[in-house]
């Protein structure tokens, strides 16, 4: 009985395992690390991609080869594109910071154009591809071509989907700091897409016309 | 990288909601790295439509290192890479990938070279007439 008496009032109480003070983190303050962490698994799908490209990019099957289907000053046109929707995306981004509306909208519907430039010239290419006869079933590395050019084309897609539903967003309910968010994570996966291009021009094209 | 950091940190005071660790960049940046975009992925195009460099195994290279130093441009520039943000997470999340990536690329590429080099001449009918 006299022992009961000292045992402190903590030791009496439910005991919690967790902590339950976590009113520090502001909503969204992970968001940033996640779909940073989203990307990179994105660029392991993109990496492996490039292996199987790198493994069978040179089984021909007797049909056409780079050197017979790849226009060079069309992929120059493409690169071009793209990078100018990056740098037109990064003076959105500016835009945001500065909370200006307008100019912000204007910057990503210019960014949205380029986009669009860039499917329309991707999907050009592909058509004339297709309509050679360079089909996905032609041989093992048209598969991996199209398997990889393709993936990259349809994250551009759906990135210009994202963008559109985020400029409807911005015009809505303005530069609140949900959209802002939303702004910097398309931002990042934009900037994203264009690293990835490097890699597909650089060893899909260029490095194809050297063989 | 930290030269980025400096000259903006007030004029984003007012934005910064918790500490999101997302870094922005300048007009500067943007411009800088465009440019600098621009021209090293001209010089690898050139390189290839003009055919310039006799040695096609020497201009592999050359385009290809081309290429990771405008891949590290981008990071820099337009991702606004830096071992700061996220306390340094997405940094390491980045190291891991890079790791995975390059153990995955070089050993599918290696183990595939050989499998056909080594394989495919046994794999002709006449020698699988002699197999065992």
């Amino acid at each position: 009985m006299s022992t009961a008496n000292i045992i402190p009032e903590a030791e009496t109480t439910v005991p919690s395992f967790y902590l339950s003070d976590d009113a520090d983190h502001a909503e969204g303050g992970s968001t940033m690390l996640g779909f940073w962490l989203y990307l990179m698994s994105d660029c392991l799908l993109f990496a492996m991609l490039f292996a199987i490209y790198g493994v069978v990019g040179a089984n021909y099957a007797a049909g056409p080869s780079p050197k017979d289907l790849f226009e060079l000053p069309l992929v120059a046109l493409n690169t071009a594109m793209l990078l100018f929707s990056s740098i037109t995306y990064g003076f959105a981004m500016l835009s945001v910071q500065e909370n200006d509306k307008r100019s912000s909208l204007i910057w990503l519907g210019l960014t949205g154009l380029f986009g669009l430039a860039f499917l329309g010239i991707e999907l050009h290419e592909f058509h004339s591809l297709i309509e050679q006869g360079a089909t996905p079933q032609r041989s093992a590395f048209l598969s991996a071509f199209f398997t990889l050019v393709g993936t990259h084309g349809l994250h551009v897609t759906f990135g210009l989907i994202w963008l559109g539903t985020l400029m409807a967003q911005v015009g809505k309910h303005g530069l609140i700091p949900a959209n802002k968010r939303r702004l910097m994570c398309l931002s990042l996966f934009w900037h994203f897409l264009d690293v990835i291009w490097i890699g597909v021009f650089t060893f899909v094209y260029l490095l194809g016309m050297l063989r | 990288m930290t030269a980025h950091d400096t000259p903006n940190a007030a004029a984003h005071g007012d934005t910064h909601h918790g500490d999101d660790g997302a870094a922005h960049g300048s007009r500067r940046d943007y411009i800088v790295g465009f440019v600098l975009s621009v021209i090293l992925t001209a010089i690898p195009f050139w390189l290839v439509m003009s055919g310039t460099i006799e040695n096609k195994q020497v201009t592999a290279f050359v385009v290809m290192a081309f290429a990771v130093v405008q891949i590290v441009v981008h990071m820099v520039y337009f991702l606004h890479m830096n071992s700061k943000s996220e306390g340094g997470w997405t940094v390491m999340a980045m190291i891991f990938t890079v790791i995975v990536i390059v153990i995955a690329l070089s050993g599918s590429l290696w183990v595939m070279y050989h499998l056909n080099t080594n394989m495919m001449p046994t794999m002709t009918p006449e020698a699988m007439k002699n197999m065992p």
